[in-house]
Parts: C-alpha cells; sequence; structure tokens
C-alpha cells in the first residue's frame, strides 16, 4: 500500500487559485466521501488552509491513484485539470511521507516555524476521523506526523525567535534587561501600533504602564483599559525617569524627545538602562538618542532587521529538523514495508515451518526406530496439515490486499501468530497542548 | 615521569575535550554538547585537584614557587570559580569563552620547565598556600569578570548597530552579563584586599617589613586601586554596563602584568626562583 499526495500551496498556486479549490470545513463530508469512492483510493483526508490544499490518501496504484485525485480536485471544484495542473504537486511513497512530516513541522510554512499549521493538519485528520475516511494507515501516519512536529518543536529552535515587530520589540528588552517583569513602560501616543505592541509587553510581566497623549481623554481611556495612568503631554519627558521602555507612535512631524533630554534622564537614572521603540513615521525620537551609553533606540525599519535575523535564524534551525524527518522517516517507513500482504504470508509460512521441523525432530528423537518409509509419511502429512492450515488465511490476506482494511487483516496475522513486531508500539501523545508564542 | 605530570596532562587533554564540547555547542548549535561539555569540566577540575596534591607531596610544599605550578594553579583556581558560576547562571557561552583561557594556561605550562625544585626556605611557611590561595582565587574571579565584559561589549555592540551575528542569539541578556560583572566585583575584591593584606603580614614576620615595593606589590596596588574606582563607581554613581565592562577588562590586563609581565621582566622578592626551575 502506497501513501499518495496531491495538493498545492503558496509555494506553487497564487491567492486566486487556491481560494477556487478550499474545502469549506463546514461541509467536508461530501468531498471526502467522493474522494473515498475513487476507485483507486482506499483511504482519505483532506487539508485545507488559506495557504494550502492537500489531498492525502492510500492506493495500490500510485500512479492512477494520484491522476484520480488530481481529476477529482479539478471537478469538485469545477475546473479542468489542465487550468489547475500546472499549480499542483504530487508526492508517492517516500517523498509523500516527507512532505507531510515538513508541513505539519511548519518548515513549508510561508513563515516557517510558525505554529498554527499543525493546528491545522489536526483538524484536517479529524475530519476524517469522524467520518471514517482515515484507515490504519492514514491513522498512524498522521499521529506520526504529529509526534514528528512536536520532536521538531522541543528539539529545534525553530519557533524561538519572534517573527513579527511587536513580539520582536519583546525579545530585544529581554535581551536588554533580562526580562521585563517588574519594567515600566511608557506609552507615547495612544494609537493602535503602540496599543498592540504595550499588549505584548504586559502579557510578558510588564506591571506599570504610563500613557501619554495630545488629547488627555485619550491617554486617560487607554491607561485605563492597562491598568496604569495617564499623564500631560507636555511634560511627559518629567516621567521618563522612572520609564523602562518607551513606546512612541505620535503623529507629530518633528523629533519629540532629543539626545541632550535623554542624557540627562539616564544621568538621573544612574545609568539603568532604557530602550525606546519608534514606530512612527516620520520618527519621533531623535536617533542620536541610540548613541548615549545604555540607551537603545529601535525604529520600525530596525525592527524589521530584526525580524529577518530571526528568520533566517529559523532557516538555520530548519536544517536540524529536516535531520529529524529523516529519521522518522525510515522508521515510519519500516511499519509501512511490514504492512505488505507477500512478506507475511511468507514469515507465516516459515514460523508454521519451523514448528513442523521442531517437533518432528521431538518424535524422532524419541522414537529410534522408525524406518524411512514412515519418516516420509510423517513429514508428507504434516506438510500437508500446514498447507491446509495456510490456505485460508492466505487467501484472505490476498484478496483482501485490494480491500480498503486489507491491511488490519495483516497486522492481525502478524500479531495472533507472533511475526516479528511492526513497530515499537510507541505511544501516541496528547498533543493538543502543542501550542505557539503568538 | 612522575604522577603529577602524568595528571597534569591527563587534565589538559580533557580541558581541551571539554572546550571542543563548548564550541560545538554554541558554534555548531547542539547544545546536548553543552551539557556534556559541563560534566567533562567538572571531571577535569576533579582530576586538576589530584593533580595538585599529587604534586603537594612530592614537592614537600604548596606548589605554587615556579611559573608552570602558578599556571597550573590560576587555571584550577579559574575553572573552580566558572563552575561556581555556572551553577547559579548555566551558560554554555561562558564556558566557551572561560574553557580556553584554562586550556591556554595549561599549554604554556607544559610547555615551561615542570622539575621541582627545593623551596627557599624564606618561603617555608603556612602564609605560602594563604596568601596565593588568596591572591589566586582574586584572579580567577577578575578573570570571569573580563570573560563576562567581552561577551557584553560584543553584545552591546550587536545591539546598537542592530547587526545580529548569530551569536546575538547563544549571549545572554545585558542585564545578566553586567550581573555577573558585579558579582565578580563583589566577591574578586576581598580576595584580592585580603591576598594583600596576607602577604602583607607575611612579609612583616619573614622579612620584617610589610612593604616594600617590589614590582609585583606595586602593580598589584595598581590594580587593587582600578578594581576599588569601579566597585566605588558602580555603587554610587551607577557605574554599569559598557563602562563596568571596559574597567573590568582594564583591570585584567592589569592583572596580567602583575602576575606574567613583572615576573617574567622585572625582578623582585616575587620572581619565581627561575624559570630554569632548577
Amino acid at each position: 500500500m502506497n501513501i499518495i499526495l496531491v495538493g498545492l500551496s503558496h509555494k506553487t498556486a497564487p491567492v486566486e487559485i487556491r481560494e477556487r479549490v478550499a474545502f469549506s470545513p463546514t461541509a467536508m463530508e461530501r468531498p471526502l466521501r467522493e474522494m473515498m469512492n475513487l476507485p483507486d483510493i482506499s483511504e482519505a483526508i483532506i487539508a485545507s488552509t488559506c495557504n494550502r490544499v492537500e489531498l492525502y490518501a492510500t492506493s495500490r496504484h500510485p500512479a492512477a491513484g494520484m491522476a484520480q485525485l488530481k481529476n477529482f480536485l479539478a471537478s469538485f471544484h469545477g475546473m479542468s485539470v489542465e487550468q489547475l495542473e500546472p499549480h499542483l504537486y504530487q508526492y508517492s511513497g517516500e517523498d509523500a511521507i516527507r512532505h507531510v512530516f515538513r508541513v505539519a513541522s511548519s518548515l513549508d510554512s510561508m513563515v516557517i516555524g510558525e505554529p498554527q499549521i499543525l493546528g491545522q493538519i489536526k483538524t484536517a485528520y479529524g475530519y476524517a476521523a469522524e467520518f471514517k475516511t482515515a484507515g490504519l494507515i492514514l491513522n498512524r501516519f498522521l499521529h506520526k506526523a504529529f509526534s514528528v512536529a512536536k520532536r521538531v518543536r522541543t528539539e529545534t529552535e525553530i519557533a524561538s525567535n519572534a517573527v513579527s515587530v511587536s513580539f520582536a520589540a519583546v525579545e530585544l528588552a529581554r535581551k536588554i534587561f533580562g526580562s521585563v517583569e517588574g519594567k515600566t513602560v511608557m506609552i507615547i501616543g495612544a494609537g493602535e501600533m503602540c496599543e498592540l505592541a504595550a499588549r505584548h509587553f504586559v502579557n510578558n510581566g510588564v506591571t506599570s504602564v504610563i500613557v501619554t497623549n495630545r488629547t488627555f481623554e485619550r491617554a486617560e481611556k487607554l491607561a485605563k483599559e492597562f491598568d496604569g495612568r495617564a499623564v500631560l503631554f507636555d511634560n511627559f519627558a518629567d516621567h521618563l525617569q522612572k520609564v523602562d521602555i518607551v513606546l512612541t507612535s505620535t503623529g507629530a512631524p518633528n523629533f519629540i524627545l532629543g539626545h541632550k533630554k535623554v542624557e540627562e534622564v539616564i544621568k538621573l537614572r544612574k545609568n539603568k538602562p532604557m530602550f525606546f521603540i519608534d514606530i512612527a513615521v516620520p520618527r519621533d525620537i531623535d536617533p542620536r538618542v541610540n548613541d548615549v551609553n545604555n540607551v537603545y533606540l529601535y525604529d520600525v525599519d530596525d525592527l524589521q532587521g530584526v525580524v529577518q535575523a530571526n528568520l533566517k535564524e529559523r532557516h538555520k534551525e530548519a536544517k536540524k529538523a529536516e535531520q529529524i524527518i529523516d529519521q522518522e522517516i525510515i522508521q515510519f517507513h519500516k511499519w509501512l514495508a511490514g504492512l505488505d500482504v507477500v512478506p507475511t504470508v511468507v514469515a507465516l509460512r516459515q514460523k508454521l515451518e519451523e514448528i513442523r521441523r521442531s517437533e518432528l525432530e521431538k518424535t524422532y528423537a524419541r522414537a529410534k526406530d522408525l524406518g524411512d518409509k514412515e519418516r516420509k509419511a510423517m513429514e508428507a502429512m504434516t506438510s500437508a496439515i500446514i498447507n491446509k492450515i495456510l490456505h485460508g488465511p492466505t487467501t484472505v490476506l490476498k484478496t483482501a490486499q485490494n480491500d480498503a482494511n486489507g491491511d488490519s487483516y495483516v497486522e492481525a496475522v502478524r500479531v495472533l501468530f507472533g511475526l516479528e513486531p511492526l513497530q515499537t508500539e510507541e505511544k501516541i501523545e496528547n498533543l493538543d497542548d502543542v501550542t505557539g508564542e503568538e | 615521569m612522575s604522577i603529577n605530570i602524568i595528571l597534569f596532562k591527563a587534565t589538559l587533554i580533557i580541558y581541551l575535550v571539554a572546550t571542543v564540547f563548548y564550541f560545538i555547542d554554541v558554534i555548531g548549535r547542539h547544545e546536548r554538547f553543552g551539557r556534556l561539555a559541563r560534566w567533562t569540566l567538572i571531571g577535569g577540575f576533579g582530576l586538576h585537584c589530584l593533580t595538585l596534591v599529587a604534586r603537594y607531596f612530592e614537592a614537600g610544599y604548596t606548589p605554587v614557587t615556579n611559573l608552570h605550578e602558578s599556571l597550573s594553579f590560576f587555571a584550577w583556581a579559574l575553572v573552580g570559580i566558572f563552575l561556581l558560576f555556572d551553577l547559579r547562571y548555566r551558560l554554555s557561552v561562558l564556558g566557551a569563552f572561560t574553557a580556553p583561557l584554562a586550556l591556554v594556561m595549561m599549554i604554556i605550562g607544559s610547555i615551561l620547565p615542570k622539575s621541582v625544585a627545593t623551596l627557599n626556605p624564606a618561603l617555608d611557611s603556612w602564609w605560602l598556600p594563604v596568601h596565593v590561595a588568596l591572591a589566586f582565587l582574586g584572579n580567577a574571579v577578575f578573570t570571569v569578570a573580563f570573560v563576562a565584559a567581552v561577551m557584553y561589549l560584543l553584545q552591546e555592540r550587536m545591539l546598537k548597530s542592530k547587526k545580529f551575528s548569530p551569536l546575538y542569539y547563544r549571549l545572554p541578556s545585558l542585564d545578566v552579563l553586567d550581573s555577573i560583572n558585579y558579582k565578580c566585583l563583589s566577591f574578586g575584591f576581598p580576595l584580592m584586599t585580603m591576598g594583600i593584606i596576607s602577604g602583607a603580614v607575611w612579609a612583616e614576620a619573614a622579612w620584617g617589613t610589610y612593604w616594600s615595593w617590589d614590582p609585583k606589590e606595586s602593580w598589584a596596588l595598581i590594580t587593587w586601586f582600578l578594581y576599588a574606582a569601579l566597585l566605588h563607581g558602580r555603587l554610587t554613581v551607577g557605574w554599569r554596563g559598557r563602562r563596568a565592562a571596559i574597567f573590568a577588562i582594564i583591570g585584567f590586563c592589569c592583572l596580567l602584568l602583575t602576575f606574567l609581565g613583572v615576573s617574567l621582566l622585572l625582578s623582585g622578592l616575587h620572581s619565581y626562583t627561575a624559570m630554569s626551575g632548577r
């Protein structure tokens, strides 16, 4: 049995195509059933997110199966295969396994390491489980993909550096102050951008917030939201002494804070460091402030630069993740190969043959007076017994291999007759605790 | 080869392995090696303790009278102090900076003459281990301060210039580095002070004078004043960060001069018996 996959993603298809082939999450039963009705498909899962649409299936005939999946994807959305073909990718066997492991681990995402994709794949699996279109193989496959994703998340730092501007600001603050807990934030200009960034700081332990704004009422309103206090815009600089982190985004056409003033403040603070985040365009704070000792000033472009550096860092971590995936593919492949009918039948016959041999030898050892003729007769008889016993299971297995649930027979035989285990049974952990940072 | 030399070389090799592990962790980004490096270094430190004990019994006195012995003792104190800091901070990066320093001391120590000399009778006193241990522990703490200071300046530079090398992600926050600087200062300064006082008291007992202005004494005093200034600046006007880091680096240079330069270039009461190690 082969795992096959057909799909498209942000890397291969523009949004106009992606939105046309997306599946509605409220009506997943019909497409799943239609997929199952395809002649060469025996298990089905549909993963549909805003960045990708992918069909996972198992099939005895990968080439035919993939062609049918393509036709299905096109016709279901009222498109022609020719229209869709250039945007599609298809994988079977090991490539399909690798692709799904990479997708679940967020290595194929637009923002590498973003945590949502795992949840989306889980949802897709949830529908397949609900409508019972995922069988033995896809069940195990998807659980494996989830555990691979979890390994990647815990063993690499693929998701550890911020890729959004406001979170990057919090991380920078941590590199300066160690922790933002107990620090004081001043918001200058009660705009949305500042509010969002301040929210991140408060969620990460900032306890005290001061707000200032040209219209004092707005400052008061925002201060209330953060349990902070509002100060008048005209003398906000007088309060800087107690402030560790400053967020500014006013509409002022000129700098509202210069380096002379900041130098004074730093002296009053006995050199305790300050972190200024200027998200206003045009900028609010004189860039020379960055030259003051123990003061760090970041404007929007600087923060973007940090995000870019973080992304680069994630890409480096991704290489470690690929190694993990390589290991896991080998393991999963072993299990999958064990599901083949022929090796199972051979193994079963060998097992019985071994039993027959050892029992015959025991008998010969006890009854030494047996002649050659008798021995031959006994061998023929035991051989016939084995053949008779094996006939039924072998026929069933051979017909079952074209069946959707044929693999469960194979597994049953292996378990019942104690043939070498297909896999080291690993615990499928509760994966719901995989959450992201952002 | 006597036992202490064999142990010394084994220690050197283990420090080398620990250094390599730290580099694999920090540069090759394999955190498992950081833990491995820590345990290797702990093992090396244990072996180093045995080395010193073996040398003590072979020589019959605290082995700090020639440059080979002193470097070994310095490296031992440095690794010991680092491991103490490691208990609190768990920083592989600090190890990746400190372990190579200890390694270099060991390597230089290994090419110097290693034979045991007969002790100058003037030095045969219980003051020898006390004075020297205090002085070297102080040196070791200030060496950690130096390492933290270098890391601080690197990290500060990246944060100011907004150009991030991969090291940015491995280095701890400025706050942590600055607090290591402060901790070192508050442990190292008393150690150094006691080292100088014990030396003076011993000198009075041995030579009849507390202070004889030999080059090592003078340079030690200069270094002491430098650290005193830093401590004072920290406590009163809030010197911290960059300035404290630069001070720690200058202080370390003075330390090196006191330890090596004066012994090698100028002669005085503190000169090691001989480079040849008679």
